[in-house]
């Protein structure tokens, strides 16, 4: 038994807990109605494009953004939870599966850019062009080292994509899983002296920072294509229907067009707009 | 290592411009690690006295899982607070998820063990003398309670101390349940590893020996206000 005195120490004490835990929640809810919640993918915050585009956003719509970066799977995990209203996300098949199960209302592509294999010069590829499937086929065939994300990003989904269709299986004694992000997976590959899968935008951003050097290919498969999904209203109360909707408008414009084709890092265009 | 030396210059450089984005993430990373701490404490100590001090049926087994979950992966705190947080989540409504608030919440839970178990070896370690004196003196629970904190003071501030090093430089709750959201949630060491994913080196570096820098001046400020208390 505790002693009297002693429950009203440990009551005062939670007493002045909880008012502590209420101040916290009170302040930090405002009306639902003016918050956004965004998910997107990395390469798009750490390319600085969305430094560029949300203020343009929040000029019109004043909304209380808040952004959170992670990989397209975990993206499209967050929208299927309800977590988030609005997706940003690059892996077209997975996309298509997540409207086919009702967890998006509107889905549209609105910018594209690519994706590049990258070698290290020492391990010369053949010097004539080779389609990207070629390429990997004959990374797969000769067991050349080669690097991947393995967390369920976009690139990763693409890296997955185009072994399939180049038929062709990497030995696991040359194949590398970092799950990491693109800029330190790059890093790994890098000093691995190993190919690996990037997209253009993280590629020219550590171009100065490494050796790896894109391999000569041509090719439809390696288009690069970002698309915007509200998420379907219904999941829960949270979801802010009518910004998302509002984004997902802002990013299908001209002007937000316009931002994407103007937007450059070391003074080259990354992302090629699709509503001109 | 010439990214270390870069680094250096680049703090100094970030810390003179005046950095939004460096000063930002440093008073939240102080903050909400002062305020988890502080919490931590009143929880840690109260709950570390009452195991030292009183006998109850599991104690035995308390004292053991506190000190097990000294040692819990700041990301498992994360996930465990992001599935709670969420909306489908039981604490949901709360709307605490990608908020400092709940970055705090986490941060007590990785507090709560460390100075718990702490301070409850420091209470087991006094003399024994010192509890029978003061029951013989005739002092009261809460009196007793005072001088028990006051007698094992250095290993309960160690204790805050620790509590505080982890909470302050932590990663895996600030990212899984704070998100990382520029001008909300970002603390320095998110934003270290923010940097280096985008591949600015000198600038996480820079990020880090702030942090560092931080985290030294608060333990020398603490350790300055409990030698006075000493002598």
């Amino acid at each position: 038994m505790l002693p009297i005195r002693y429950s009203k120490q440990i009551r005062h004490w939670a007493i002045c807990l909880a008012s502590v835990f209420l101040l916290g929640c009170d302040s930090s809810t405002q009306t639902d109605q003016s918050k956004l919640r965004i998910a997107t993918t990395t390469s798009t915050r750490d390319s600085g494009l969305l430094d560029v585009l949300l203020p343009e956003f929040t000029k019109t719509y004043n909304y209380d953004l808040s952004v959170i970066a992670v990989g397209t799977g975990a993206a499209l995990k967050l929208g299927q939870q309800g977590e988030v209203d609005v997706l940003i996300v690059h892996a077209p098949n997975a996309e298509a599966a997540f409207m086919k199960d009702k967890h998006g209302s509107q889905h549209s592509p609105f910018m594209k850019n690519s994706f590049v294999l990258l070698g290290h010069p020492d391990m010369a590829m053949n010097p004539q062009k080779l389609t990207v499937t070629q390429a990997m086929a004959k990374i797969a065939d000769n067991r050349l080292r080669f690097v991947s994300r393995g967390d369920d990003s976009g690139t990763h989904k693409k890296e997955l994509e185009l072994w399939g269709l180049s038929a062709s299986q990497p030995q696991t004694e040359a194949y590398t899983e970092t799950g990491q992000g693109m800029g330190n997976t790059l890093m790994i590959a890098n000093e691995l002296k190993a190919f690996t899968l990037c997209d253009a935008g993280t590629y020219l951003q550590f171009k100065n920072k490494i050796d790896l050097r894109p391999v000569n290919t041509e090719g439809a498969e390696l288009e690069n294509r970002y698309s915007v999904i509200t998420v379907q209203p219904e999941k829960n109360n949270y979801i802010n229907q009518k910004a998302a909707r509002e984004f997902y408008d802002f990013l299908n414009s001209k002007r937000a067009a316009a931002l994407i084709r103007d937007f450059q890092v070391n003074g080259q265009t990354l992302f090629t707009p699709l509503n001109q | 290592m010439e990214m270390i030396l870069s680094g250096i210059t680049e703090a100094i450089q970030l810390l003179v411009s005046g950095d939004a984005l460096v000063f930002d993430a440093a008073w939240r990373s102080i903050w909400v690690s002062t305020t988890a701490v502080l919490i931590a404490t009143i929880l840690g100590i109260s709950i570390g006295t009452l195991l030292a001090r009183r006998r109850f049926i599991g104690r035995g087994l308390l004292v053991t899982l506190f000190r097990g979950l000294m040692g819990v992966p700041t990301v498992l705190i994360g996930l465990i607070g992001y599935a709670l947080l969420a909306r489908q989540g039981p604490l949901g409504t709360l709307e605490l998820l990608y908020t400092p608030w709940g970055i705090v919440l986490g941060e007590v839970i990785l507090a709560v063990p460390i100075i718990t178990s702490l301070t409850h070896g420091g209470i087991k370690n006094l003399d024994r003398r010192i509890p029978e004196t003061a029951r013989m003196l005739g002092a009261g629970p809460v009196q007793r309670w005072k001088t028990y904190l006051s007698e094992a003071r250095l290993p309960i501030i160690l204790a805050i101390l620790t509590a505080f090093a982890r909470c302050f430089t932590e990663l895996g709750i600030a990212m899984m349940v704070g998100g990382n959201l520029k001008f909300k949630t970002r603390t320095l060491s998110t934003s270290t590893t923010l940097e280096t994913a985008r591949g600015e080196f000198s600038r996480a570096v820079a990020m880090s020996l702030i942090l560092l820098a931080i985290a030294i001046c608060i333990t020398v400020v603490i350790a300055l206000v409990s030698r006075e208390d000493e002598s």
